[in-house]
């Protein structure tokens, strides 16, 4: 598909709150066509930059435009926006869910897809997660946005029901939609046509999966006396992963890691980093492990 | 994501006599069976991962292996009480204590000397990026801490078996590889983790997995086995099929694939060697096919 003009456009956007600054100097783009991933630990920024992007929070500096003009109620309506918290009302039906944000939008009537019209009449309260979550997507989608921003979208989705999410996703892409999506799982990050990585407000890269991770190598142990070299390598302070009995240690040479291993026999290799291991190596050093609460 | 070769997956490491684990477990609860018969080796130096979505019964056999939940039928082999080490799905931890009295009031109820608890637990606080947040009431740490402490307290008595019930939704990945820390440490130091989770790339990290749908087995074995046992052909194709076959169709990383059941024609397109989340995807695929079918 090729990617038209900008749907939501961020131009050196930042924004502050008090002395703190949450997102800073922040350009992104999402074009038709596009599912855009975000990914960033919690206080990265993404939640905030989602704010601004729905025109719930203004900028402090840079320049948010969706469809060309500045976030308002008009453009509200042409974004369909899943929440983590999915944002449905408990007391209310599916049907009544769609029916009230076609109020709300000014839209007609919403029709249930056929695989929640079982469920028509049963309160979202009362309905298992899963099921919720495709009442939201369906509440979502009911106008037919030009922009679908979703917020965690799969968590607490079965593999199989996440695929067909992401069929949802796609498809709504296909037709020309613009999806900026946030997600903690690098497995996910793979459906996305680009990525975005955020970490203490700025972007600390782009690209494509494998743009990112570039030539960035591991250093992997096997072992089948994995539980001692665990224990060497974290005395040596390694930062070393447990992979099924494999370990993986990113940011030391397999020369490193023999060393620290001292005796342990164990076969050692460097591997392409995974994109969650790159990950950390561009987040990592900047950001902290304890987090605000 | 990552290869592990079959040799060593084998199993050398901790299978010592027994280990911990659930024989052909069923539970039954409102009526309708929420285990069926399920069976988990919970072996120790080990991390056993139990994947499915919501419902699918995850909670339910970590209860049962716990202690927390008495299987209806079938037999549940684990340590003794004050050897199980338990993070529920929903808490674990109490949030108008403190991290540091969260620990000692944990260690007392399992009759661990504060001392002994103290020592065993500071290492994993400073690693674990909670040794500042020790006067902090629990109930004002992020998720990612909230559940970093839940493992911690769930460790503080050395058990022999660590159950921990989606330790790690809804957490970020930097809490993630946290919390992945302090479940490696604790398999290396030989105990039995067994652990659940709605993500297969998470699963892929342990070294042994039980797919669970609606109660029941959906595959079982390391990853490697779960792979080597998938039935039929799987074939990577140009876009969405159309009709039934959509039903055998699924997308992943931008490109379609579709599962040529055992005996069926196949069609064209490039054979695509599975992966764990592959052979999941086409176990829960077969089952809906066959519920269809059932059905007609």
């Amino acid at each position: 598909m090729i990617a038209g003009r900008p749907l939501a456009e961020c131009a050196r956007v930042s924004r502050q709150f008090g002395e703190f600054t949450a997102v800073s100097e922040v350009s992104l783009e999402v074009r038709a066509g596009e599912i855009v991933g975000l990914l960033g630990a919690n206080g990265a920024g993404k939640t905030t930059l989602i704010r601004m992007l729905l025109g719930l929070l203004p900028a402090s500096a840079g320049n948010v435009l969706l469809f060309g003009d500045p976030p308002s109620r008009g453009t509200r309506r042409r974004i369909g926006y899943v929440p983590q918290g999915l944002g449905l009302y408990d007391d209310l039906t599916p049907a009544q869910n769609l029916e009230f944000s076609a109020a709300v939008f000014g839209g007609r009537r919403p029709e249930l897809p056929v695989s929640l019209r079982p469920y028509a009449g049963t309160r979202v309260g009362s309905l298992p997660l899963g099921l919720q979550r495709r009442v939201a997507f369906a509440q979502a989608l009911s106008h037919q946005p030009d922009l679908l921003i979703l917020d965690e979208p799969t968590s607490g989705v079965d593999p199989l029901g996440r695929a067909r999410l992401w069929e949802t996703i796609a498809a709504t892409a296909s037709a020309g939609a613009g999806v900026l999506v946030t997600t903690h799982y690098m497995e996910e990050a793979g459906e996305c046509t680009r990525l975005v990585i955020m970490a203490d407000g700025r972007v600390a890269d782009r690209g494509t999966a494998p743009e990112i991770i570039g030539a960035a190598r591991v250093t992997v142990v096997e072992t089948p006396a994995w539980a001692a070299a665990f224990g060497v390598l974290e005395e040596a302070r390694m930062p070393v992963a447990l992979a099924g009995r494999t370990l993986r240690v990113p940011g030391a040479t397999p020369a490193e890691v023999r060393r620290a291993l001292d005796g342990v026999s164990a076969r050692v290799y460097e591997a392409p980093a995974t994109l969650e291991e790159r990950f950390f190596q561009l987040t990592l050093p900047t950001s902290t492990t304890e987090e605000p609460a | 994501m990552t290869s592990r070769p079959g040799s060593l997956a084998a199993g050398t490491a901790g299978d010592e006599q027994g280990g911990w684990g659930a024989d052909q477990i069923s539970v039954q609860y409102r009526g309708q069976l929420a285990l069926d018969r399920i069976t988990l080796h919970a072996a120790s130096g080990q991390v056993s991962a139990v994947v499915g979505g919501d419902g699918a019964g995850k909670t339910t056999l970590l209860r049962c292996l716990a202690g927390a939940l008495a299987p209806g039928s079938g037999r549940v082999r684990r340590p003794a009480a004050r050897q199980v080490g338990y993070l529920p799905a929903s808490s674990g931890t109490y949030p108008d204590l403190t991290v540091q009295e969260n620990l000692d009031f944990r260690a007392a109820a399992y009759g661990v000397p504060a001392a002994r608890a103290r020592e065993r637990s500071g290492d994993l606080l400073e690693r674990a990026g909670l040794a500042s947040a020790r006067d902090r009431l629990a109930g004002q740490l992020s998720g990612g801490m909230r559940q970093k402490l839940g493992v911690i307290a769930a460790l503080i008595a050395g058990p022999r078996l660590l159950v921990l019930d989606e330790p790690t939704t809804g957490v970020d990945p930097v809490s993630r590889s946290g919390l992945w820390w302090l479940i490696a440490r604790a398999a290396a130091g030989g105990c039995a983790v067994v652990l659940s989770t709605t993500y297969l790339d998470e699963a892929e990290r342990a070294a042994a997995v039980l797919a669970l749908d609606a109660g029941r087995e959906l595959a079982a074995g390391t990853p490697e086995q779960i792979v080597a046992a998938m039935p039929g052909v799987l074939r990577g194709i140009a876009g969405q099929p159309a009709g039934e076959d959509r039903q055998r169709a699924w997308r992943r990383g931008g490109s379609w694939r579709i599962w040529d059941p055992p005996g069926s024609a196949g069609g064209d397109g490039t054979a695509i060697t599975p992966d764990l989340q592959d052979a999941v995807t086409i176990a829960a695929i077969a089952r809906e096919l066959q519920a269809a079918g059932g059905a007609r």
